[in-house]
């Protein structure tokens, strides 16, 4: 088995101080948005969404597993915390919270169930099992099916920050998505994440050595489907309503080719790709279908000639981890 | 009672689309080391290469049972040439990624000049109308469905285990460099084996046009199905494939009459099922 990144760069103190810069410069960047004239909305779309891809890349690109039905965690995540908000009409953090404990629970059982299989096997899982949530979904009367849920009222968050003003909405979104990515940051750069990169390198080796792959394999599958969560019950508030579409296999294929065209196992890679293809769907929306056709053919692409994504083929050319 | 035989019979006609796409998906992934993304949108093909031989050339339906899938089989091997060639020696998971952007593309492209819905085409002459078998009434054309297709694929499972080119083929699949070394053109057998799987795929394809309507989208949620077929039954065995297929088409019609809200569904909770009870699957070796 062939890996995933061909060049494996040792975690040195200059290596993270390096991503720390960029971190830094990417924080500030973010925060200087509002004062842009940049459309807020679209921007905060796209944060949503790099976190997602930063925890889909956290199974794939440190694991070695491809989850082929991470929407689900996302679309658990958004119905659950729109129903808290609007029915049960908690207050946004508590709606927050909703959706973060839905998506864990969701990723106990599903962890369970498919880290049961490796490679290829453990993708065409995910998938089925993210198509039964979606059929479940489809049929369940709190979802109310293809309407969604719609006008979730934003409300205040910790009864001060009124989120229905998009200014505060996007700041919170951001320190949302920061500290997913950092906390993403830590997990890879923990004695467990470099585990992980051993299982993904030679897993078994790893056993060989004692560990107990599976267990590191099922945390990593519960921390990225916790975080992916997490920016479904962002995404709520951004979109203001929990449909089907976040649930379908499309949006797991979206997730996924945001993660190949920014870098497997990079950083900053799934970022990047996130908001190249949230701007690509933006200008291309006119174009009807032909955004499918683009979409396949970049995966394409991507797989034939340019494997390591934008960020990979940064780093592998400074020589540096990003 | 009439209810019951009814939805047994779509039934077993699922179970044979299901049985010949994860057949094909089973030989390629002997062969190639892919799990090809793409059946489902090579499936939809095969419908509308029918519907193109009938409406713009005039061609008939048993000529399209045997055209359909030589065109769209050579289309595969062109991918196959191509594309996936290139991707030996990699990880499995850039196969899956490859394939699944040629099914976006695929369908993307038929979705732009024919929309969503679904176009009609005819029941051939010789199949129309159907029979009293005293205890339900079988229209001929479906019956003729799910024997055809259980004869394809006992074709197929006597090529492959039966003759001296799948002979041929079982050696390639377990050490490629060794069956080269005997002069054998295993790349060329390699391109032949995803045309025979594309193939079955489109044969799948120009059967279910008249039952399920031609539509760009007829693929996709069949082939996530198909997955869960093939996780159940494991990819090793060929006659566990059809079984396994067969079977849970046959599982899903009895699942519409007692309980039509799970009839979606019963596949993938049996896949979890089996999962819980038996890891590596009904037939399948561990992966």
């Amino acid at each position: 088995m062939t890996a995933l990144t061909d060049d494996t760069l040792p975690v040195t103190p200059r290596a993270m101080r390096d991503e720390m810069v960029v971190f830094v410069v990417m924080a500030l960047l973010l925060a200087a948005v509002p004062f842009s004239g940049i459309y807020p909305f679209f921007v905060m779309q796209a944060l949503c969404f790099a976190l997602l891809a930063c925890a889909f890349n956290l199974l794939i690109g440190y694991g070695g597993l491809l989850s082929f039905g991470h929407a689900m965690f996302l679309g658990t995540a958004g119905y659950c915390s729109a129903h808290a908000l609007k029915v049960w009409a908690l207050p946004p953090e508590l709606g927050i919270l909703v959706g973060i404990v839905a998506a864990f629970g969701l990723s106990l059982i599903t962890g369970y169930i498919s880290i049961r299989r490796q490679g290829i096997y453990f993708s065409m899982i995910t998938l089925a099992l993210s198509q039964l949530l979606y059929f479940i979904y489809l049929q369940a009367p709190f979802t109310h099916g293809e309407d969604g849920i719609q006008g979730i009222p934003q409300g205040r968050m910790f009864g001060v920050f009124d989120l229905s003003k998009p200014t505060v909405l996007y700041y919170v979104v951001l320190v949302g998505f920061l500290a997913g990515f950092l906390l993403i940051y830590r997990i890879i750069n923990s004695p467990f994440g470099e585990v992980l990169k051993a299982i993904r390198e030679n897993e078994p080796r790893a056993i060989s050595l004692g560990y107990r792959t599976d267990q590191y394999k099922f945390l990593a599958f519960v921390l990225s489907g916790t975080l992916a969560g997490f920016a479904g019950a962002l995404k709520v508030f951004v979109a203001q309503n929990a449909s089907l579409t976040d649930v379908h296999w499309s949006m797991s294929g979206e997730v996924v080719l945001m993660t190949l065209v920014g870098g497997l196992g990079t950083i900053f890679g799934p970022v990047v790709g996130a908001f190249a293809i949230i701007a690509m769907q933006q200008y291309l929306a006119g174009f009807g279908q032909w955004v499918t056709v683009i979409q396949g053919s970049i995966f394409v692409i991507c797989v034939l000639t340019f494997r390591r994504g934008v960020i990979g083929e940064i780093a592998h050319y400074l020589r540096r981890s990003l | 009672m009439q209810a019951l035989y009814a939805q047994l019979l779509v039934g077993l006609i699922n179970g044979s689309f299901y049985a010949l796409l994860s057949l094909g998906l089973a030989v390629i992934f002997g062969m190639l080391n892919i799990i090809n993304f793409a059946h489902g949108a090579l499936y939809m093909m095969g419908a509308f290469v029918a519907y193109f031989l009938l409406n713009l050339g005039g061609i008939n339906y048993w000529w399209a049972l045997l055209l359909a899938p030589i065109i769209v089989g050579i289309f595969g091997m062109i991918l196959e040439r191509t594309m996936l060639q290139w991707l030996t020696g990699l990880d499995h998971l850039y196969g899956l990624l490859l394939t699944f952007g040629i099914a976006l593309i695929v369908q993307g492209v038929f979705q732009n000049y024919f929309g969503s819905s679904g176009l009609p085409y005819a029941i051939p002459d010789q199949l129309k109308g159907g029979m009293n078998l005293g205890f339900m009434f079988l229209p001929i054309y479906r019956g003729w469905v799910v024997i055809f297709s259980l004869v394809v694929c006992i074709a197929t499972w006597f090529l492959i285990e039966k003759t001296r080119l799948g002979a041929y083929l079982r050696a390639a699949t377990e050490n490629p460099t060794l069956v080269r070394a005997f002069g054998i053109n295993v790349p060329r057998m390699i391109t032949l084996t995803y045309g025979l799987g594309v193939g079955l795929a489109a044969l799948a394809g120009v059967l279910s046009a008249p039952i399920n309507q031609v539509r760009p989208l007829m693929g996709a949620d069949l082939i996530i199905v198909v997955f869960a077929v093939v996780v159940i039954g494991g990819m090793g065995s060929i006659m566990g494939s059809i079984i396994t297929g067969f079977a849970l088409g046959v599982i899903e019609g009895l699942t519409k009459y007692f309980y039509p809200e799970a009839s979606n569904t019963v596949v993938f909770v049996l896949m979890v099922l089996v999962l819980l009870v038996k890891p590596t699957g009904l037939t399948g070796r561990a992966a």
